[in-house]
């Protein structure tokens, strides 16, 4: 088996596929790419099954080592990636030779980059899927010396590259949200401030959930312990909005007043914190 | 005021369906019944039906088209069939640890009850707890039937971190922490019994609609517990009730 051997982990990475469907009966999050849009566009590209592993890379790229041939997608956030100090594009294909060094450098768009080897990294597979999570895995992020099983593949010189470079959602300030199952228990001005106010990330967000830094007035009781998604935005007694992402719990006791389309929670997984950000209503088909 | 119970969408691949707000037995058995006729439609492979206290979630692997119509449909069936599943009660036994190296709040607990702790321990492990669900960690299982002499307000400033296995109380709570973790409860004990492993098939033995008991072990019998789990030879005594 060919690796890419970690020789600078940057900031936060971690190895995501589609995550874990079917076991929240047992408490466990989906986990899963934060943004599935650029994942799956990255494995797209590549000729690999949608639910193939690819790195998650938050911000800071890390610095690898290939130890075997394959070919390369990246995607969603631009992190100025190269290869052996050369420039790379995101949304192209690249053949990767034995020794070569990936490795990034600014980040001009988004806030994670996804990174697609020829048929996925093969780390392992635990409850049905690769991903990455905290009390699942033995890992939850990406360190030093670290060894990203792939299995090498004939670099086959440059492929056909994807026909759009789908920045727009990246760069896109709205996030679209539906009305949640205690939207309507909100005041008329609480509802207001939702819709027409500036929100942004808060540092204290993660994969677990992104926090805005704007509060909102809360006038609501707090609910029996009931089901959430990722996109499930709670409102906190201390006024708080907390967005539920990946690696989310499963359920809470905090009024759930929006859930965020999968559109929304794919643009939100690309704020960077501080970010300005407007919440757009929508009604279900 | 609608009536229960509701049918929500909760996103692009999720329906709701909310009972009152209650936390009963009552409910849990109409919940599970159509949870397992819903399972029993649906494609296991692509819908998921879990439950809370008062709500079931049927979550699809991805956005579908009309989920809220068919959900609408299979709930409209299930109620006019009157169906209602025959459910086996499984009782878990679970030891606990109540030694004052694992009580932190015990002595706590005891003053402000004017209870020893001999009775507190007593009250504890004397009754059988309703598993409601399992939610907030992997393997954390919201258990109702805490006495109510016992129901004991959250600490003030929660603890960064709490050991894994440790016994809580939380206002009218108990339960388990199956993992370390920052948590807020009153710890009395610890249980050394594996309540959630990755690596098993599957991950929880414990689910929705079992009973518990607690049962009190010492020091020793806690640590000989521990090891049997570790080398893989541990087995829980599960009652069947029918």
């Amino acid at each position: 088996m060919a690796e890419a051997e970690i020789l600078h982990p940057g900031l936060f990475s971690s190895i995501q596929d589609l995550g874990r469907f079917g076991l929240r009966e047992f408490g466990v999050p989906v986990s899963g790419a934060m943004d599935q849009q650029a994942a799956g566009m990255a494995n797209l590209m590549n000729g690999n099954e949608p639910d193939t592993a690819v790195l998650e890379i938050t911000l800071q790229g890390p610095k690898m080592k290939f130890t075997g041939p394959t070919q390369i997608a990246i995607s969603g956030a631009d992190l100025s990636p190269e290869l052996d100090g050369v420039k790379l594009e995101n949304y192209k294909i690249y053949s990767v030779l034995p020794g070569q060094v990936l490795s990034f450098g600014r980040r001009n768009t988004g806030y994670r980059a996804y990174l697609a080897v020829k048929n996925g990294f093969k780390t392992e597979k635990l409850l049905k899927s690769r991903s990455w999570s905290p009390g699942i895995t033995p890992h939850n992020r990406l360190e030093k010396g670290m060894k990203l099983p792939f299995l090498g593949s004939e670099a086959r010189g440059s492929e056909k590259n994807a026909a759009v470079n789908p920045d727009a959602y990246i760069t896109s300030a709205v996030i679209e949200a539906f009305r949640g199952p205690e939207f309507e228990l909100l005041s008329a001005s609480e509802k207001e401030t939702l819709e027409k106010g500036n929100f942004s990330a808060a540092k204290e967000s993660n994969r677990m959930g992104i926090q805005f830094q704007e509060k909102l007035e809360n006038s609501l009781q707090p609910i029996l312990t009931s089901p959430v998604l990722p996109g499930t935005v709670q409102l906190t007694p201390s006024g708080t909005l907390i967005v539920l992402m990946r690696d989310g719990q499963t359920t809470g006791g905090y009024p759930r007043i929006l859930q965020l389309s999968e559109a929304g929670i794919n643009t939100l997984a690309q704020k960077l914190p501080g970010e300005k950000l407007q919440l757009k209503l929508i009604k279900y088909k | 005021m609608r009536e229960y119970p509701k049918i929500i969408r909760l996103g692009e691949r999720a329906i709701l369906l909310e009972f009152e707000p209650e936390i009963s037995l009552e409910i849990l058995k109409k919940l599970l019944s159509l949870k397992r006729y819903l399972q029993e439609k649906l494609l296991k492979q692509d819908v998921e039906v879990t439950n809370t206290y008062n709500s079931l979630l049927i979550s699809y692997v991805s956005p579908i088209e009309d989920a809220y119509g068919e959900v609408f449909r299979l709930f409209e069936e299930f109620k006019a069939a009157k169906i209602s599943f025959k459910y086996q009660i499984r009782l878990f036994h679970i030891p606990v640890c109540y030694d004052e190296n694992f009580a932190l709040d015990l002595e706590e607990i005891s003053r402000a009850k004017k209870l020893s702790k001999e009775e507190i321990i007593g009250l504890h492990s004397s009754v059988d707890y309703l598993v409601y669900f399992t939610g907030f960690l992997p393997g954390f299982l919201y258990l109702g039937g805490l006495p109510e002499t016992l129901h004991f307000s959250r600490k003030i400033h929660p603890r960064q971190s709490v050991p894994k296995g440790a016994v809580g109380i939380g206002e009218k709570q108990t339960g388990i922490y199956p993992q370390a973790s920052p948590g807020g409860w009153n710890i009395i004990g610890n249980s050394p019994v594996p309540l959630f492993d990755p690596t098993a098939n599957p991950p929880c033995e414990i689910r929705s609609g079992d009973m518990i008991r607690f049962y009190p072990v010492s020091l020793e019998e806690h640590e000989k517990i521990k090891e049997e789990v570790q080398r893989g030879k541990f087995h829980f005594k599960i009652e069947q009730n029918g």
